[in-house]
């Protein structure tokens, strides 16, 4: 058993994929001789060589292209991008080429390829380092968006998505990169797509959130806990698809549901979910769904001004009480 | 159109060596047969049996010459929508090429889900494309990539119009095949004109030339000679097999159509223009110089005959075909388990 933070849980997943199939390659600028900007892919060129863990130029149509067509030849490729603001220029290979492989060629072709992005903002990172863009994706049929919180579950998770014959666009949240470190296990687990995990049970309300929004819950969990609000978190994980099941078990029994992400309000995950909550348990329901999301702007840099568009722990806390006391 | 033109010269006069009289007599049927499907599609355009027609008509030559120079299930062929003839080259059927057209459920490419001609083949390595101009290019450079990572010797090629050579697809695409030195060929079949844009308006400088860029040849060919397309993609895959890296290859075509069933083309085209296209025909070229060669004329008109007869044959067992199912709209979005696959269900597979 070893503690790792969510960089080196990611770093092991990649270790163990690439060691355990010699079809896994990485594709990424700046991933093999510095290791990542994160350090997430450190070291993994020096044991897998500069072929499997290849760095390439800063040209994201390209990096997203060619593991396409690696994939369509039988390989399973890990693409990284530096931010997830910069896998806007890929947008159209990953929509208009990997998410449609599959559905238009009847099932005859699969695009079994990994496009992994830090996301998120709260290290100052402004416009072009701290999107939260994991609706666009999940928009789409075809493609699984996976967003980790923990790092036992990015191994399990990343490790999934790498051996899975869809594309799946996977998000870390560079606020979870280095905020805890967990025990994980040394057989290697592997974490399914489109299940969600029970991270606390409780009674009151269901905080329904995934990645940054997970610790933000706990926090504020904690927070509402003496005042006599018992709040159950269940981290989606994977956000298309959704575990809609594990949505409608946890929200049927509190009745009172928050839902929570870092990404704009408007048309973001929580819309979908607030929607389907609407459609499938409006007779369970004691109080409205309330969403603690970003205020519909982009990040800006000043830390007063990031402050004031990204939600936290205490926001999540307000709606928590909210809903409560309705 | 300049009288120097490629492809616009007389028959040549030396005499073919044998062994290419046979490869054009053979590329020559292919050809016919592309040809004879092509003009029927605009038939069924014309009667609302298809919703859209994309033609390959006056790209024959080229895309016939290429793909004879390649391995058929072996290389990863990249096509695009213009790729009927290389696809007929390779070995799928003129009844496939009418399934698609007529979007029926057994369309092997796409099961009536994507435009004609949008050819995916798995057992030819024809893999799936869509109607993005150029999206595919960087995945040859992927495939190219496969075959070092995998240690094969599979080459990956990449047919292109003019048009796709302005999107920064193409640019990122050869960027990294030339630094890797990547077994990929790219051809881009030079019609002139990307729907209405002429050429000058696409690139400030000739296609080919943009190969030294990518440190790789660029070489122009006369596409509208199947020998000439032969030879330098013969050429630049066996470079690529030796690890020399890839080749951009510009073939000089011409369009004797507009663009697609959509698109009136003498609103930009004027009648000069149209009978200078037409002077190069790849077709009637390529017969003048069987003749010349001593093919009998008897001969030729029974293959001429023959390619229209497997054409229509072709349309009217297609339109015999059931439609996709409505109840199926929503299959395969995402992959099935490989239940077809010997030995490797797809959970297995990837345990």
């Amino acid at each position: 058993m070893t503690a790792l933070t969510l960089i080196e849980a990611i770093n092991l997943a990649l270790r163990e994929e690439l060691a355990r199939d010699e079809r896994v390659v990485l594709l990424g600028q700046d991933i093999g001789r510095k290791g990542g900007v994160f350090g997430v892919t450190r070291g993994l060129q020096a044991d897998f060589g500069p072929l499997r863990v290849m760095d390439t130029p800063i040209a994201e149509v390209g990096i997203a292209g060619m593991a396409i067509g690696a994939a369509l030849c039988g390989l399973r490729p890990v693409a990284e991008f530096q931010f997830a603001d910069y896998l806007h220029p890929a947008f159209d290979q990953i929509v208009n080429e990997a998410a449609t492989i599959s559905y238009r060629s009847n099932g005859a072709w699969r695009c079994p390829a990994v496009f992994r992005a830090p996301c998120g903002a709260g290290v100052h990172g402004g416009l072009y380092h701290s999107q939260s863009v994991e609706a666009y994706y999940a928009h789409v049929p075809g493609l699984k968006v996976v967003v980790p919180a923990t790092p036992e579950d990015a191994r399990g998770l990343l490790k999934s998505a790498v051996r899975d014959d869809a594309p799946v666009v996977f998000l870390e949240h560079k606020g979870s990169y280095r905020r805890e470190r967990q025990e994980v296990s040394a057989a290697e687990t592997l974490v399914p797509l489109g299940e969600a995990r029970l991270d606390r049970a409780g009674r009151d309300a269901t905080v329904l959130t995934y990645g940054i929004g997970v610790h933000w819950a706990r926090a504020a969990a904690a927070a509402v806990a003496g005042e006599g609000i018992d709040v159950e978190i269940l981290d989606l994980r994977t956000v298309h698809p959704l575990d809609r099941e594990a949505i409608a078990r946890s929200v049927a029994r509190t009745s009172r549901a928050v839902v929570v992400h870092e990404a704009n309000r408007t048309l973001g995950v929580g819309a979908e979910l607030a929607a389907f909550l609407a459609d499938e348990l409006f007779e369970s329901l004691d109080a409205p769904v309330r969403r603690v999301a970003a205020r519909d702007c982009h990040v800006p840099y000043a830390a007063s001004q990031e402050g004031a568009i990204v939600p936290g722990a205490a926001e999540v806390a307000a709606a928590l009480r909210d809903v409560a006391a309705y | 159109m300049s009288p120097e033109a490629p492809g616009a010269g007389p028959a040549p006069a030396a005499p073919e060596a044998p062994q290419d009289l046979f490869r054009l007599q053979g590329w020559y049927r292919t050809m016919l047969l592309a040809r004879a499907v092509d003009e029927l599609m605009w038939v069924v355009g014309a009667q609302g049996k298809a919703h859209f027609v994309l033609t390959s008509r006056g790209h024959e030559a080229a895309q016939v010459g290429a793909a004879a120079a390649l391995r058929a299930g072996w290389d990863y062929v990249f096509t695009y929508y213009r790729s009927m003839a290389v696809a007929l080259q390779l070995g799928v059927s003129a009844e496939d090429i009418f399934l698609s057209v007529l979007a029926r459920r057994d369309d092997p490419f796409a099961g009536g889900r994507q435009l004609p001609n949008h050819i995916s083949v798995p057992r030819l390595r024809l893999p799936t494309g869509s109607s993005s101009v150029g999206t595919h290019i960087p995945h040859a450079t992927g495939a190219g990539y496969a075959a070092r990572v995998l240690g094969q010797d599979f080459v990956a090629v990449a047919f292109f119009g003019d048009g796709a050579t302005a999107k920064g697809d193409f640019h990122e695409a050869l960027t990294i095949a030339g630094i890797w030195k990547l077994p990929v060929v790219f051809i881009c079949e030079n019609n002139g004109l990307a729907i209405s844009v002429p050429t000058h308006l696409e690139s400030p400088a000739p296609i080919h030339l943009k190969g030294a860029g990518y440190g790789m040849p660029g070489v122009l060919v006369d596409g509208c000679d199947p020998l000439a397309v032969y030879r330098a993609v013969a050429a630049a895959a066996a470079r690529a097999r030796a690890g020399e890296g890839p080749t951009l290859i510009e073939a000089e075509v011409v369009r004797l159509v507009a663009h697609s069933n959509a698109d009136d083309q003498s609103v930009y085209r004027s009648a000069d223009e149209l009978a200078g296209a037409r002077a190069r025909d790849p077709l009637p070229r390529l017969r003048r110089r069987l003749v010349a060669a001593g093919t009998a004329e008897t001969l030729l008109g029974s293959w001429e005959a023959e390619a229209r007869a497997s054409a229509e044959a072709a349309l009217e067992a297609a339109e015999r075909a059931p439609e996709p199912a409505a109840a199926d709209a929503r299959r395969h979005l995402y992959p099935e388990p490989a239940a077809d696959v010997a030995g490797a269900p797809a959970a297995e597979a990837g345990a």
